[in-house]
């Protein structure tokens, strides 16, 4: 039960309590408890369609639950309703605006609904993610990555404690992908802010989020440190090192690794993590110069061997 | 309240759509009003005048700018809903479908004070709408056809005094406004209940022509239902052109349709408040 009021110098920022959400037959979020605390770069993970969307609407308050509550700030969204989002930005999935209208004065309808956002400060909030020389510009002119910034920009603009970002480098170009993660970054960091971040993409969580959930088909699987839940597993590791071919027939030959895939510019191992130095130790033994060995572990095969199947 | 409502009102009086209506009567007016000039004006003479002319004796200007502007309002009230439910249509579902509730709504603000703000901004559309075709009607027809007393034909013959029109006109709008807010209420509340503004216009002029055929048809049964249309007290601003005019019959009604309309609202707000936005 969450208690009345909340509390201002409260550790805990996002609280939701058996989290349910039921559509007729079909459960899109069941039970879901989680914690996210203050400084927290918070991932929270699954496949399309996990669940990830509705739990991040409800804890919006754009979609009611069956049951269960969502706290922020130690206070009850369900009690004291939208009173409470008043230290929370947000970009739930693709950021959508008022196309007819400036980015400037979309952010300042958006961002002053409670209170005036003086013009300096949206100048400010569209220097920072670039769009200050678009700030006049309709923004039905603007393209994906840039209504992208538009959004970070206007859930930035009121200096929230806790920003949730649905999905936020969706349908951005590599150095759109990189400046969002340099800002998320940036904001836990030198901001003191808390991040929730929603992906599909375990490595874009593993390479902002110091915790993490992982939600599949509407339950919670696992919850924890990044550190410790993606430290060890299974992952495809891709070897990039010189004379590929006789380096893999080496692999092959000496045993104790699974077979290696040929690459144009090496070769390809699904093994556990934990045994990379070892490989690398042994290819270096064996005179191969080794360019690059880098892991990588999509959701699916993380899911793979955290469900067991 | 006043920021949210100014918002609003950029929102809404910034978009192509709003002005629609403003356009299609402003051109069609004009049009209509030069149709009578060169030749319709005689039609006037031929169908309502010869018929009085057989027991009256008529004198002066009465087919005037008055009679048309009082003409043009009893013939567009009709065709008036069409144009403002492209406004209210899109009010809620036009932001449900470009998705900008997911920013709207995640702010610190609550619903009742959002959707109070479009609403207020609904009417004030809807009463510049009915103003704008009253004052364009009018001083067009003025213009062209002068002025003169005002000879109303409707279960008996009144004759006006040019000097007290102003009053009754501007009453006759109030009214009108009125008639209009109930629509432009009943299309807010079907636009709230769909992420598509074309719904909640079809759903508006579908419910406005069967009534309209209802209160029409002389069988026992409408007969009963009549009280309970909104549709059944759009003309009671005609009320205010009968002598002597019956001020308990109008001041009943425009409470009937002040009641239409808050009773649309607060649907409106009691479904909106637990509408899941999955769009």
């Amino acid at each position: 039960m969450i208690p009345p009021g909340g509390d201002a110098l409260s550790d805990m920022v996002l609280r939701t309590v058996n989290l349910t959400k039921r559509y007729g037959t079909r459960l899109a979020v069941n039970g879901l408890n989680l914690e996210v605390r203050r400084g927290d770069v918070f991932g929270f993970l699954g496949p399309n369609g996990a669940g990830k969307s509705t739990a991040i609407r409800m804890i919006l308050r754009l979609v009611f639950p069956t049951d269960g509550d969502v706290e922020l700030f130690g206070r009850s969204l369900h009690r004291e309703g939208h009173r409470v989002l008043d230290r929370v930005g947000a970009i739930v999935e693709k950021p959508a605006f008022y196309g007819h209208l400036s980015a400037y004065r979309n952010l300042e309808i958006l961002g002053g609904l409670r209170r005036r956002v003086p013009r300096p400060r949206i100048l400010e909030g569209l220097e920072r993610v670039g769009l200050l020389d678009r700030a006049d510009d309709r923004v039905k002119t603007f393209s994906h990555g840039m209504n992208q910034r538009l959004g970070l920009a206007l859930a930035l603009l009121s200096e929230p404690e806790l920003i949730i970002l649905d999905e936020p480098t969706t349908g951005l170009d590599p150095q759109g992908v990189k400046d969002v993660r340099d800002l998320i970054r940036e904001l836990a960091r030198e901001r003191g802010m808390t991040v929730f971040l929603s992906s599909h993409l375990l490595h874009e969580v593993e390479m902002t989020a110091t915790r993490m959930a992982v939600i599949h088909q509407g339950l919670l699987r696992v919850e924890g440190a990044v550190r410790e839940l993606l430290g060890g597993g299974e992952a495809v590791v891709t070897v990039r090192i010189d004379r590929p071919e006789e380096a893999a027939r080496h692999i092959e030959d000496r045993g104790g690794y699974p077979s290696p895939e040929r690459r144009d510019d090496g070769f390809t191992l699904k093994m556990d993590l934990r045994r990379v130095p070892d490989l690398n130790r042994d290819l270096v033994q064996a005179g191969f110069q080794v360019e690059a060995l880098i892991p990588e572990r999509s959701l699916e095969t993380y899911f793979l061997n955290l469900v067991g199947d | 309240m006043g920021r949210l409502v100014w918002f609003e009102a950029i929102k809404t009086f910034t978009k192509l759509r709003t002005y629609i209506g403003f356009l299609a009567f402003g051109v069609l007016v004009p049009l209509v009003v030069a149709g009578l000039r060169m030749g319709g004006q005689r039609a006037f003479e031929r169908n309502l005048l010869a018929p009085l002319e057989q027991d009256f004796i008529i004198g002066g200007n009465v087919l005037n700018g008055w009679f048309f502007g009082f003409f043009f309002l009893g013939a567009l009230w009709v065709h008036v809903p069409i144009v403002l439910t492209l406004v209210a249509g899109d009010q809620i579902a036009g932001e449900g479908n470009a998705g900008t509730f997911r920013f709207l709504l995640t702010r610190a603000v609550s619903r009742n004070r959002i959707i109070t703000a479009k609403f207020l901004v609904t009417l004030l559309y809807t009463a510049l709408m009915v103003l704008f075709i009253g004052i364009l009607t009018l001083g067009l027809s003025l213009a062209v056809f002068g002025g003169g007393d005002l000879l109303v034909v409707k279960r008996g013959i009144v004759v006006l005094p040019e000097a007290a029109l102003p009053v009754h006109f501007l009453m006759a709008w109030g009214l009108a406004i009125l008639s209009m807010f109930v629509v432009s209420a009943l299309c807010f509340l079907f636009s709230a209940f769909t992420d598509n503004s074309i719904g909640p216009i079809v759903a508006t002029m579908a419910v406005i022509i069967i009534s309209l055929i209802i209160i029409t048809l002389p069988f026992e049964l409408f007969q009963a239902i009549r009280p309970w249309l909104f549709v059944n007290y759009f003309d009671t601003w005609q009320k205010v052109f009968a002598d002597p005019v019956p001020w308990d019959e109008i001041a009943r009604n425009v409470w009937i349709l002040l009641g239409f309309t808050a009773l649309f609202f607060s649907v409106t707000l009691a479904w909106f408040n637990r509408k899941d936005i999955l769009s």
